[in-house]
């Protein structure tokens, strides 16, 4: 087995539908309006799929697989810095789960296997709070959070 | 956006008693505990803490997962996040980060 690994679970709710959350996560003209990158894949299982910033030098700052796909439901992706792709125990999974609930869609992010105390782990404890709140603030009201020009400290 | 504020109050219901943001430094320390080893970090009885975690899981500040027969709870800061955003950063944000460090460093706060 791996060293210590840890998880994370985050929850939103968003006045939405599941089609228009899912597209949101896997399109990348519209991931790059709230996210400040794009998530660049065929999405079938087994493809690769690519986390890419969405300015003029467009790093690809992660990779992944596609692990899962059932849309608007579920995706299932492994997840990886773009230097450290080759090294298993620095590659972590991350799950969308797309519910309605009446009016608003539930949508759950499970990041899980991440090397418990990692530099991964610190980016995602802070980056994806940020992410969904920009993505709930998006699609309710058009407006997103600027997430690449808030500082690193916010 | 008036549907924002009932889950706005239920979040700051929920933050407003201090077991409950004891809880919620818990799980920032270690995400992902049962409602025994909460009760077990806090001292507090079952009952008592699974009354705190229904109120911090109806706003959304914590989530649960099923693991087998254990319920695993996670801190959930999203509703923090759209708080922060809503309330602090719109209003000078810079200031009141030197405000607040003076105080930490007045009161010799490790914050």
């Amino acid at each position: 087995m791996k060293q210590e690994t840890t998880s994370f679970v985050y929850v939103t709710y968003i006045l939405s539908t599941p089609e228009k959350v899912f597209e949101a996560i896997t399109r990348p003209e519209i991931a790059r309006a709230y996210w400040g990158h794009e998530n660049v894949s065929d999405w079938k299982v087994g493809s690769e799929w690519r986390h890419i910033r969405a300015d003029a030098k467009r790093d690809v700052q992660l990779v992944g697989k596609v692990i899962e796909s059932a849309p608007p439901r579920r995706l299932v992706i492994s997840w990886a810095n773009q230097s450290q792709k080759d090294d298993p125990s620095k590659t972590s999974r991350v799950t969308f789960e797309v519910e309605p609930q009446g009016e608003m869609v539930r949508l759950t992010v499970s990041h899980d296997e991440l090397e418990a105390g990692g530099g991964m782990e610190k980016g995602i404890r802070r980056g994806w709070p940020l992410v969904l709140s920009s993505l709930k603030s998006f699609l309710e009201t058009g407006r997103a959070i600027d997430i690449l020009a808030l500082p690193k400290s916010a | 956006m008036a549907k924002a504020s009932p889950q706005g109050d239920l979040v700051f219901k929920a933050l407003g008693d201090s077991t409950r943001r004891a809880m919620l430094d818990r799980l920032y320390e270690r995400n992902g505990q049962t409602l025994g080893e909460l009760c077990a970090g806090l001292e507090m009885a079952r009952q008592s803490a699974a009354q705190h975690l229904e109120i911090l899981e109806a706003a959304n500040l914590v989530s649960t997962v099923k693991r087998g027969r254990e319920k695993l709870h996670f801190i959930n800061p999203v509703p923090l996040h759209e708080i922060y955003e809503r309330w602090v950063r719109k209003f000078e944000t810079q200031r009141l980060r030197l405000l607040h460090d003076l105080k930490a460093q007045l009161e010799g706060d490790k914050q």
